[in-house]
């Protein structure tokens, strides 16, 4: 067994801007990180941010990615890829994979950063090859370089459903149509302007029937959607070969659940995820979390909360004093707040307020 | 219609970093060096990776970035590879999976 000061799970946006911050201040931190490059879902993220200067607006996602990245080896921080935690127990004792064996860690500090997976719609065939992920095919054209087929149909209209749905008509597909359940637009008008332009169909008020084909995607069958079930004699048919569903994400809270930290069901943070005071702190002491494992949100909020817990968990070592991080941690709660406005945000900024309060009952 | 994103718009131009050759099925295929299995398959034209051991049924590319394992394939006599985040090497040899891969095709 190892001993280690901080060890940061998942080196996406939370993390890294977690283990810089913390580096930063003088903490020693491991990042353990079960992928081959660190940087997370940023890498597939082609797409200009929006918000504030402060918070990278005009700035695509893969260029953030690689200033995080540059700024983690700048920084000291150590990181281990290809290694995934996959057990945590008590006393703060994680079991890594690492160059092929285990190696037993403990830490002072944890900071479970683990991210969040897309949500699935279960509709006859929706098994089928050729039915996936918005994100699975984010990353086949935008990390990968191959389109995921064709001709495509979304289903979803959110952010992820647009942006995805652009970005693969830009590498050359051609996106047949989203399908939306509810009868408006989910994303951001800029977005889905940008589709309508181009001439994709938006059916609203619809849903996915089914997907049919022998042993792959070759039809999609989509019909009109009222009061939570499919019109009768409203199906249609439209020849595909790919179905992306971007119906909403959930916190992944794996490693949460095996500690033993208190969860709760939020649906406006996309499910259940774990509790946590305004330091990002679990009631467990000295287990935090960040990013969309502690509440789905986007990219900027994810860096600020990881900020946020490197500034803690360097105050808590005595690295940074009560004054000094006081005012920096101030300073990134201010920033959140003002991420979580608008139509969408405020919803969040409420959730958020109401886990805080229950976070800091230990 | 080619499916490899020459000419990304935003990307710009693909690197060139040469090729390997990989045996899928018995098929000798080309592979971009350094790709991702299921990026390379996907590329050749080949959407299954594995029938599941009860019921027989085709599998996928589903989540693309090793969560789900729906993608898995045998690959140098390994069972369970996730072919979404495992890169291509030069004389691999892949093979689609049947039930777990384990030489058992059924599961009853």
């Amino acid at each position: 067994m190892t001993e280690r000061e901080v060890v940061i799970i998942g080196g996406g946006p939370a993390g890294l801007s977690a283990a810089i911050e913390a580096a930063k201040r003088g903490a020693k931190v491991l990042v353990c990180d079960e992928n081959k490059r660190p940087g997370g879902q940023l890498f597939k993220q082609i797409h200009k941010f929006f918000g504030s200067k402060a918070h990278n607006a005009g700035v695509r996602g893969i260029d953030i990615a690689k200033k995080l990245l540059k700024e983690t080896q700048e920084s000291g921080v150590e990181v281990w890829l290809d290694s995934p935690v996959y057990g945590i127990f008590k006393d703060h004792t994680l079991a890594v994979l690492h160059d092929g064996a285990t190696e037993v860690i403990r830490a002072k500090k944890i900071l479970i950063s683990t991210g969040g997976g897309e949500n699935a719609l279960r509709f006859p065939g929706w098994t089928l090859p050729g039915v996936m992920g918005a994100g699975a095919a984010q990353t086949m054209v935008n990390v990968n370089r191959v389109l995921p087929g064709k001709r495509i149909l979304m289903v979803g209209s959110g952010n992820v459903g647009v942006i995805v749905a652009y970005q693969l008509m830009q590498a050359g597909a051609q996106v047949v149509g989203i399908v939306e359940g509810m009868d408006h637009v989910g994303a951001y008008g800029v977005h889905a302007a940008k589709l309508r332009r181009a001439g994709v169909p938006f059916f609203l008020s619809h849903t996915i029937v089914r997907a049919e084909g022998e042993d792959k995607v070759e039809r999609a069958v989509i019909g009109e959607f009222k009061d939570g079930k499919v019109v009768p004699g409203t199906e249609m048919g439209v020849d595909v070969d790919v179905i992306c569903m971007a119906v909403g994400m959930h916190p992944m809270t794996e490693l949460e659940w095996m500690a033993g930290v208190h969860q709760e069901f939020i649906p406006a943070m996309g499910g259940w995820m774990p509790m946590h005071d305004d330091n990002m702190e679990t009631n467990l002491d000295g287990i935090y979390v960040a990013g969309d494992t502690a509440g789905v949100e986007e990219a900027n909020t994810a860096m600020d909360e990881g900020r946020l817990v490197g500034t803690a968990i360097a105050e808590s070592l005595g690295y940074l004093g009560k004054d000094e991080a006081q005012s920096a941690k101030d300073e990134i709660r201010k920033r959140l707040v003002a991420l979580r406005q608008g139509p969408f945000g405020e919803r969040r900024l409420k959730a958020k307020e109401a886990i805080m309060q229950k976070g800091a009952v230990r | 219609m080619e499916l490899r994103v020459v000419n990304h718009p935003i990307l710009g131009p693909a690197e060139d970093n040469g090729t390997v050759e990989i045996t899928v099925d018995g098929k000798k295929l080309t592979a971009k060096k350094g790709e991702m299995i299921a990026a390379a398959l996907l590329a050749n034209g080949i959407r299954i990776h594995r029938y599941t051991a009860k019921r027989h049924e085709p599998r996928g590319i589903y989540c693309g970035i090793g969560q789900c394992t729906d993608c898995v394939m045998t690959v140098d006599g390994n069972p369970n590879v996730r072919t979404c985040i495992t890169p291509v090497e030069d004389g691999m040899v892949i093979e689609t999976q049947q039930g777990y891969g384990t030489g058992v095709e059924t599961h009853d």
